[in-house]
């Protein structure tokens, strides 16, 4: 039999329930609008030929410029988003089994460049390569390393790396930290070295954790501007990306070639997050 | 045989110093003590995984106080059986087979032939995720066993497996140890566990092991 508190207790479960879902909804909304307001600034025209045929994203898709900053987009984010997953696989393990002298000074290290304002990141990349030895000729070659990489595109690849990688090294931390170290340690009892307990073991057991770090590291070197622009510089057909084409777009006045290619952006994160979702739905253990 | 002689561990907020105990080949013994005692530890100073600050440890009259895990030749089974979810049951048990680089007949040959005699032969495709606390540990005990080591160390193997198939794991330990003689040090704080299988008990208390049956 319900008396009043129960009923009231009732009452005040629904209003909480629609509190959190008020409160959650209305970011997911955002969310969504935002997309949806992009889309629908894009197909603005008084004919369907006008809509279909000359929106600013078929028009922005001419230009052979913003062709170009996609496939260096593309191949840029994947290179760095894989250095970012070869340099994170390694940190984040050490970091999750041992417990060392300067592991905190090292955990604090890391987080350096998330803290760090983006442009600060890539104004300190351009000053690390005024110094010896990047200034230095390479035999053979006769360049030196700050002339092959300032204002290349190997410079666009490396800021990317520098911050994405932070992310992977997180991601890649939380998912050691996730699997258990008995499992590494049985496999020592059973015959294994500390290489081979790695290899068997611990690195298929993150396999998902990678593919997490992988998208992260990809979606952040993709939305990467600040570090590109200092250290990369923003010339056209050479190192232009997506973001530095929003850039470049926005400041001669192009609003519709800006939305466009914002919306390429979009679209090239969402199926690089569709991708790794259904490739490690496949990976489901069991 | 294992002679734990006098050995000192630092284990974070405590140390245990000088334990020593001695179980003969071939016997079963039992590690009792309440939870947080240090058993695992001493366990983890047995197998390798925990270095030690002095005292010895011999492993079948060799002494293997500085040896690697992987040179001591000791099966491991962890509380929670600890099994790859990555891998099938089969791979489990041939899993240090094919670290030793055995050729393949032979390695299909030991799987069979372990998991036929665990009653696990129904499960060799399957993954961890799914099996019972009972299965579990059989598998865990199966990859232990594989590579015929001369001790076989059990961390409390049974508390994740329910009352009706604790007999059963009873019988199962008992004709593991009868059918290969191997010597098993059993973990446990349930004295049950101790009665049914145990030749010799040790009892850690204080940080101290006093040995109460044989």
């Amino acid at each position: 039999m319900k008396d009043r508190t129960t009923k009231s207790a009732g009452l005040t479960d629904s209003l909480f329930f629609l509190c959190m879902g008020i409160i959650g909804g209305a970011y997911v909304l955002l969310i969504v609008l935002l997309l949806v307001a992009d889309a629908a600034y894009m197909l603005q025209g008084s004919g369907w030929y006008e809509i279909i045929y000359e929106n600013p994203i078929v028009l922005a898709l001419a230009k052979s410029e913003i062709r170009y900053s996609i496939v260096l987009s593309l191949i840029s984010c994947t290179l760095s988003a894989l250095l970012a997953l070869f340099v994170a696989v390694p940190i984040g393990w050490l970091l999750s089994r041992f417990r060392f002298r300067g592991r905190n000074l090292l955990d604090a290290i890391l987080d350096i460049p998330i803290v760090l304002p983006p442009l600060v990141v890539g104004l300190s990349l351009l000053i690390l390569f005024q110094f010896w030895p990047f200034t230095a000729e390479i035999p053979f070659i006769g360049k030196s390393l700050n002339e092959l990489v300032v204002y290349q595109i190997p410079a666009v690849i490396l800021a990317q790396f520098s911050v994405a990688a932070a992310f992977a090294v997180r991601t890649m931390k939380a998912t050691f930290d996730e699997i258990n170290p008995r499992c590494e340690q049985v496999a020592l009892t059973l015959g294994c070295s500390r290489m081979q307990s790695f290899t068997r073991v611990a690195l298929p057991e993150a396999g998902r954790g990678m593919l997490t770090a992988f998208t992260l590291a990809w979606a952040r070197a993709l939305g990467e501007f600040g570090p590109l622009l200092v250290f990369a510089g923003a010339t056209r057909n050479k190192t232009e990306v997506l973001s530095t084409t929003v850039f470049l777009e926005l400041s001669i006045g192009d609003l519709k070639a800006a939305v466009a290619v914002s919306l390429i952006m979009v679209f090239a994160a969402v199926t690089v997050l569709l991708i790794t979702r259904i490739w490690g739905a496949k990976d489901v253990m069991v | 045989m294992i002679a734990v002689d006098n050995i000192t561990i630092d284990a974070g907020d405590f140390t245990l110093s000088n334990v020593s105990f001695r179980l003969e080949a071939g016997e079963y013994g039992a590690l009792m003590g309440r939870t947080g005692c240090g058993k695992t530890t001493l366990l983890e100073a047995v197998i390798g995984l925990k270095p030690i600050r002095n005292g010895k440890i011999m492993v079948g009259g060799t002494d293997v106080t500085y040896e690697r895990p992987a040179a001591r030749g000791i099966g491991y089974v962890p509380q929670d059986g600890a099994l790859f979810n990555t891998m099938t049951v089969r791979e489990h048990l041939a899993f240090a087979l094919e670290i030793r680089r055995l050729p393949k007949g032979q390695i299909t040959q030991r799987v069979d032939e372990l998991a036929e005699w665990l009653g696990i032969d129904g499960l060799l495709g399957r993954r961890p995720f799914g099996l019972s606390g009972g299965e579990r540990q059989r598998v865990a005990l199966g990859r232990a066993l594989s590579f015929h080591p001369r001790i076989l160390l059990l961390d409390e193997p049974l508390s994740a497996v329910d009352e009706e198939t604790r007999g059963d794991m009873y019988d199962l330990l008992r004709r593991v140890q009868r059918d290969t003689e191997v010597t098993v040090l059993h973990v446990t704080h349930n004295p049950d566990e101790a009665r049914e299988l145990a030749d010799v008990v040790f009892n850690m208390q204080d940080g101290k092991i006093i040995k109460e049956g044989a």
